[in-house]
């Protein structure tokens, strides 16, 4: 008898060690790990006290980005006591057990998500895990990445396994053509309001379908990126030539008949035509409008044209409660329309959205116009690589030019652990993920959605159609 | 890691949906290198008034869920960051276990590893306990993994699954890495094959 895979079954397969139980448990070999300064200090405080060594050292790199500053100028000082007291200990945990740094002075340092792939570290067929949600970027390079805990990253670090339970699977297939000024951030937001915050929770994903084929590999990473908070435990695509073309030239590729030889193997890497998916999604791109959350879900979300939805329309109890609640912690009234929500904040950055292209779609809107008098807009780029090539093309001209702050790499105000964080009733335009309370600063609003409409809202003041741009009166 | 088997408590309601990691732990617990401290943290920012004191409105600063063993929780409960200082926190303050209907998939995990339990349960059960527990005379309960049940105050019985292998590492309170590390000899045999198929990931 042959049953017919799904690339998440290859994956799997491919990398199961031994069967640990029938109820779909595995140890799973993982070939490759990002750490980053704050969900590592324990795990390798674990290691140290058992006296355990790290397996495959070359296997794990480290990067610097969570709690760092993103002053235009860079120092290797932390304002704070802990974030030191964290680079500190991760400088000496990379020394002692022959992990791979890229600290805060280096020119490869910037979000790990970001620097992962930009340095070739992640390739095609690859199961990948990470101290960070956000791991499941990596599918949109044909890997399977999914974000663990801190005893997870020691278990890891030891073993370069982890005990695994096998998922149900859910195909998303997009077909049709994005309008104008639609992106991929839209299309993921679309999903996650349609499927909600807990749709895909204990599924992995596959996306396909003509539209994810048309989208830039950068443009795919947002998808696989922000599918987590639709509860997915990884997202992932079939590798195809473009993937091939981003990873050929990247610092740590295959080189040679090494190459040639992946990429064969790479071809290989789909699903069977045949394969059973445990769920069905289809969504129709051309009638995807501009995305952003009003409320402090990543589900909690509308085209721009609509208007704050009314919870007595709510027949679900629970639901109705959370809208009112929603409503009621970002300041918001029912019937309110979206474009007329005033804003004090614009931030462009995260491992969703920081990548040159990204930054080249804000260039576009804000080139020859400037950021509204009573905002606060700041930039900051995914990775030093990124500033740099953003520099060289001269979009951080046009960004300063414009008034917005333009920033060293890091993740910044997405989560606030650095000194980025936003005041009690502050409100942000933000291209990144998560929209939680208090997630910007305790009491902040934030707003998600595409770098382009965070540029549209804070040249604007407030948040607007990024295709009205222009047409203002 | 302590075992798991007969654990009697108070269990306070929290069904609000997609309560997330930021909420449970936020930003500023975030900052150590060991695991400390963090009882102080877990919802901090509705537990405690901007003034510092105990927010009065909330569940588990009321008298009779004061100390409460167990949660009761909404939908996706867990949602969001990895951030495993969540459950760091959650079991410093003595939280046993959780019970709802779904939860995010690393904050369940990061719960197993630190042997606090899981306890999924239909939408209808949830909800009938979430009410039980909801009022302070039928609020102590008592869970005993061994048997898979939930006890309520007036003796009935409602019963959970589990993985049988979630089951026995919390009842031993194993260690995860020691226990794969005895597979040791079969991992090295699977890298060494696999590294060999796929001479480019060496």
């Amino acid at each position: 008898m042959t049953s017919a895979k799904t690339l998440y079954d290859k994956h799997i397969d491919s990398h199961t060690v031994c069967k640990l139980d029938d109820d779909g448990h595995v140890l799973l070999y993982i070939d490759r790990q990002v750490l980053n300064e704050y969900t590592s200090p324990q795990a390798f405080s674990g290691l140290r006290e058992a006296g355990r060594q790290v397996k495959r050292p070359k296997t794990h790199l480290a990067v610097v980005d969570h709690v760092n500053p993103t002053a235009s100028l860079r120092t290797a000082e932390m304002p704070d006591e802990g974030g030191a007291q964290q680079v500190s200990y991760l400088g000496e945990n990379c020394q002692d057990f022959g992990i791979e740094l890229f600290d805060i002075l280096d020119q490869r340092q910037g979000i790990e998500h970001v620097v992962a792939p930009e340095q070739g570290f992640i390739f095609p067929g690859m199961v990948v895990a990470a101290g960070d949600s956000h791991t499941t970027t990596y599918g949109a390079l044909g890997a399977f990445g999914f974000g663990i805990g801190t005893s997870e990253i020691e278990h890891l670090l030891a073993t370069q396994t982890l005990v695994y339970k096998r998922l149900k699977s859910m195909r998303v297939t997009v077909d049709g053509i994005l309008g104008t000024a639609v992106t991929s951030k839209d299309l993921i937001m679309a999903l996650i309001h349609k499927i909600g915050a807990s749709g895909a929770t204990g599924f992995a994903i596959e996306f396909c379908g003509s539209t994810i084929c048309n989208l830039s590999v950068e443009a795919r990473m947002t998808i696989c990126n922000m599918a987590v908070e639709a509860g997915a435990r990884g997202a992932y695509m079939a590798p195809d030539d473009k993937v091939f073309e981003y990873l050929k030239e990247k610092p740590r590729s295959p080189k040679g008949e090494h190459w040639k030889q992946a990429v064969k193997k790479w071809r290989t890497l789909r699903s069977d035509d045949d394969a059973k998916f445990d769920e069905e999604v289809k969504i129709d791109a051309s009638c995807i409008q501009p995305m952003v959350t009003w409320g402090t879900s990543p589900d909690q979300a509308l085209p721009i044209q609509s208007t704050i939805p009314n919870p007595e329309l709510i027949t679900d109890p629970h639901v109705r409660n959370d809208t009112y609640r929603a409503i009621e912690y970002m300041g918001l009234k029912v019937g309110q329309q979206l474009t007329e929500i005033p804003i004090s904040h614009a931030f462009i950055g995260s491992c969703t959205n920081s990548r040159i292209e990204d930054l080249r779609e804000v260039a576009d809107v804000v080139r020859n116009r400037h950021v509204a008098s009573n905002v606060q807009a700041i930039i900051v780029p995914g990775s030093t690589e990124v500033r740099n090539q953003a520099e060289s093309e001269g979009l951080a001209d046009i960004f300063k030019k414009a008034g917005f702050e333009w920033r060293q790499s890091g993740c910044s105000m997405c989560l606030a652990m650095n000194d980025d964080v936003l005041q009690p009733g502050d409100r942000c335009a933000s291209s990144t993920n998560r929209n939680f309370e208090g997630r910007q600063g305790a009491g902040a609003r934030t707003h998600l959605m595409s770098p382009g409409m965070v540029a549209a809202a804070a040249i604007s003041g407030h948040l607007m159609d990024i295709r009205k741009i222009g047409q203002e009166v | 890691m302590k075992p798991f088997n007969i654990v009697n408590g108070k269990a306070a309601p929290l069904l609000a949906a997609n309560i997330d990691t930021d909420v449970i732990m936020p930003k500023q617990f975030l900052k150590g290198i060991d695991r400390q401290g963090l009882d102080h943290g877990v919802f901090f920012d509705q537990r405690f008034l901007t003034s510092g004191e105990p927010n009065p409105d909330f569940i588990l600063n009321q008298s009779e869920w004061q100390e409460s063993t167990f949660l009761v929780v909404g939908p996706n409960f867990g949602c969001g960051s990895s951030r495993e200082h969540a459950v760091w926190g959650l079991k410093q303050l003595g939280i046993r276990a959780l019970i709802g209907t779904t939860f995010a998939g690393i904050f369940y995990d990061n719960c197993q590893r630190n042997g606090v339990l899981i306890i999924q349960l239909p939408e209808n059960s949830l909800l009938e306990l979430g009410q039980v527990i909801s009022n302070a005379k039928s609020n102590e309960i008592q869970i005993n993994l061994q048997e898979q049940q939930i006890k309520l105050k007036d003796n009935s019985v409602t019963h959970f699954d589990i993985d049988h292998l979630r089951k026995t590492a919390l009842l031993e309170g194993l260690d995860a890495v020691g226990s794969t590390l005895q597979r040791k000899e079969l991992i090295d045999h699977f890298e060494h094959k696999y590294l060999k198929t796929n001479p480019w990931l060496q």
